[in-house]
């Protein structure tokens, strides 16, 4: 509901305490949490997902493969371009397209585009103002203007980036399967290329500003999965691999995880098929692509001592977000400096019947798509996997495991530390939405248990 | 730091109902005038930005996103009640949205499709834009909102004027930036001799035609388009998919989706019905 001030005052059952967040604030799209205590113990740590669902994976059915690329981003206004690229390599390994080696850089540049204003967004105007107790980033400027400043002269190169790419910055339209409607002209990077040095000196001191910040205390290790790439960040490509040993085409993803139905839940988890919740994000991509990391942001992710408790400590993502934020923005100013123009912006293609599916690293982490197609190469069967509902099962496990440090402070300030954590993964609920709704574990159920 | 008024700020809500958050986002992406503009506004109500909550009264309230679950048609009429003037932003505020492709579908098929308990999924049989239950002040258009659109719409408030939102279709952005129309030398369908501007011509700017997703222009003459694109060798089921987008059900788009025979991947009623609203005779 709008408008209710999101921490719920109703008085706690006699014999247990419960922290409600009606409406949890500073992430995109709608969802509340319960953490419920009894005698002590976390009998339930939920997160509840209200967002109105819009039935994605139906409203492509009898589409081709260049109106999925439209439509799916309507999933996410702050990550379009990750359903974009899904979609448009799950159709070209289908096709067996070939994309030249110039269109493959121009992806891996509009997707760094969106890493910059997404990683930049949750940094400074939705997560920091955890650390430095503001209620949102307006009223945090008028103590802290230069860092609010820093955080959109970055966030306003990222969606130049993408502006320059794609038309605009949310929903961009340049992208087709087999390359780009139009490819940029060199000079057209001039612009953005020129501010870039800038930026990256930007970022570089924000891992530093962000490092410095005292995170609540937790030590709470998860599997962590993500893609990995032998030679560069895995934005577009990869092999799914985990801290665990998985390791299989972006494609396959079904072969090591399923979508859960949980008992007495309309809300589909998904888990490894051994059952296991799992970590997807920045703190996995740090933790498993480390050596792909640019240069420029190893060193500053050395420099803060902390990449193994980011591994631990989910309220360190801030720091791994950062360092992500600058590896885009280097990564972006080399992919600049080694562009040449296409000879055509788009490789010819013809349509087959099959599956298409592949596996891209959103900014939240991993995102699956699969596409039943027939030979008109019109979809007759979706199934689209956002991080956000992957990392919901990870979210639940961190509450419960965080909840007993801060059942001794005032149940505000205890709530409030909920509210935080869930925060620090960057939970995109608008995207998780399209099948996720009420999930309703009974109290004793499903915790204890893991 | 002097304001240029000492009027009083102006409260303002931002909110949403079904929907992507990119409309809300383009607020958020003004990154110059943001702060600026928070100094001129008091911004008492933005969930996605800011932990500070207020149920009301607005000057100004801004709703993102369509009507489709039973709460959102109840909030809406009280957030109206609350709302001096209320603004409803981009394509599912407007006219339904993407998500109002499946108002074409059964609603219990359509819904089983994707969850596997579909009896859990509070939805209204169709997902419906915000006009159709409260009065609407003014609307910005687009998917998502143009960011030049909301700073006029902003400043304009601010004085207590009305807005300067140029009404004329994409084929006139297209003529005023001397871009080569794609439909004439490439032959590639477009929608933007009758979708409203408010874009830039973007896409025929990245040599592809417009899908409307700014919405028909008043008066468009899209009956004519739809027979132009079937004369030129389309078949119905292409012209209907072109129509069927992301404001396919406006009026105007949606009674010529209709008449060439409703987008693609619809679950017909279990009670043989034509889709409320859905005219059959926009084909002559």
């Amino acid at each position: 509901m709008h408008g209710t001030d999101g921490i719920s005052t109703a008085p706690a059952p006699v014999a247990g305490r419960e922290f409600k967040v009606d409406y949890i604030t500073r992430v995109e799209g709608e969802g509340s949490l319960v953490l419920r205590v009894q005698d002590g113990q976390v009998a339930e740590a939920r997160l509840k997902i209200f967002e109105a669902p819009r039935y994605f994976e139906r409203l492509v059915v009898g589409r081709t493969g260049d109106e999925v690329i439209d439509i799916v981003a309507r999933i996410c206004g702050i990550c379009p371009i990750a359903y974009q690229m899904t979609a448009t390599h799950a159709f070209e390994d289908l096709y067996g397209v070939e994309v030249a080696p110039a269109v493959r850089a121009l992806r891996r540049l509009l997707y760094c585009g969106e890493y910059i204003q997404s990683h930049a967004l949750h940094v400074f105007m939705l997560h920091a103002p955890d650390f430095l107790g503001y209620p949102s980033v307006l009223a945090m400027a008028g103590d802290h203007r230069p860092v609010v400043e820093q955080g959109l002269a970055i966030k306003r190169l990222g969606n130049r980036l993408i502006s320059t790419l794609g038309g605009r910055s949310v929903h961009p339209i340049s992208v087709r399967v087999g390359g780009f409607s139009r490819a940029p002209r060199r000079g057209d990077l001039d612009g953005v290329r020129a501010d870039l040095d800038e930026a990256v000196e930007m970022a570089r001191a924000t891992v530093a500003l962000v490092a410095s910040w005292d995170p609540p205390q937790f030590n709470h290790a998860q599997p962590l999965v993500a893609l990995r790439h032998p030679r560069e960040y895995p934005y577009n490509d990869g092999r799914i691999v985990s801290t665990d040993g998985i390791d299989l085409a972006p494609g396959a993803w079904s072969e090591a995880f399923e979508e859960h139905h949980v008992e007495g839940s309309n809300a589909l988890h998904a888990r490894t098929r051994d059952g296991r919740a799992y970590q997807l994000g920045p703190t996995a991509r740090i933790a498993l692509d480390a050596d792909q990391l640019h240069p420029i942001a190893a060193e500053a992710l050395a420099a803060t001592g902390l990449a193994d408790e980011i591994r631990t400590n989910v309220h360190r993502s801030i720091v791994a977000r950062a360092v992500e934020l600058l590896g885009a923005c280097a990564d972006a100013r080399d992919l600049i400096d080694g562009y040449r123009e296409p000879s055509a912006p788009r490789a010819p293609w013809t349509p087959r019947a099959g599956v298409a599916a592949w596996s891209t690293e959103a900014p939240r982490g991993l995102l699956h798509h699969r596409y039943e197609v027939d030979d008109d190469g019109h979809v007759t069967a979706a199934q689209i996997v956002p991080p956000t509902s992957q990392n919901q099962e990870a979210i639940e496990a961190d509450l419960a495991a965080f909840a007993p440090s801060v059942l001794d402070l005032p149940h505000a300030e205890a709530t409030h530390r909920l509210e935080m954590l869930v925060r620090a993964y960057d939970p995109c609920i608008s995207c998780a939405t399209h099948f996720l709704d009420l999930r309703i574990v009974g109290p004793g159920r499903g915790w204890a248990l893991r | 730091m002097p304001t240029v008024a000492a009027r009083p700020r102006l409260r303002v809500g931002i909110v949403k109902m079904a929907s992507c958050d990119g409309c809300q986002l383009t607020l958020l992406d003004l990154e110059d005038e943001l702060l600026p503009l928070a100094e001129r506004f008091e911004i008492v109500e933005f969930p996605e930005a800011s932990s500070v909550r207020s149920a009301g009264p607005y000057d100004v309230l801004l709703v993102e996103g369509s009507i489709s679950t039973p709460d959102q048609a109840t909030e809406i009429v009280e957030l109206r009640k609350q709302a001096k003037r209320l603004v409803t932003i981009g394509a599912c505020a407007n006219h339904g949205g993407i998500q109002a492709l499946r108002n074409w579908s059964d609603h219990d098929a359509f819904r089983a499709a994707v969850y596997a308990h579909p009896e859990y999924v509070a939805s209204l049989a169709q997902s419906v834009p915000v006009s159709e239950l409260v009065t609407v002040d003014a609307e910005l258009n687009g998917c998502p909102i143009s960011p030049d659109q909301l700073r006029e719409l902003l400043v304009s408030v601010s004085v207590g004027r009305r807005p300067q939102i140029r009404e004329e279709s994409v084929c006139l952005a297209c003529k005023r930036r001397s871009v080569v129309c794609v439909m004439v030398s490439q032959g590639i369908p477009c929608l933007g001799p009758v979708t409203q501007s408010g874009c830039g011509a973007l896409c025929p700017r990245f040599g592809r035609g417009c899908y409307g997703c700014y919405g028909p222009k008043e008066q468009a003459n899209a009956v004519s388009l739809a027979r132009a694109f079937a004369w030129t060798g389309r078949q119905d089921a292409e012209v209907a998919r072109l129509f069927a987008g992301f404001t396919g059900w406006s009026g105007t788009f949606r009674s010529v989706a209709a008449a060439y025979g409703g987008p693609p991947g619809v679950i017909p009623y279990a009670v043989p019905a034509e889709p409320k609203g859905g005219p059959d005779d926009a084909r002559d």
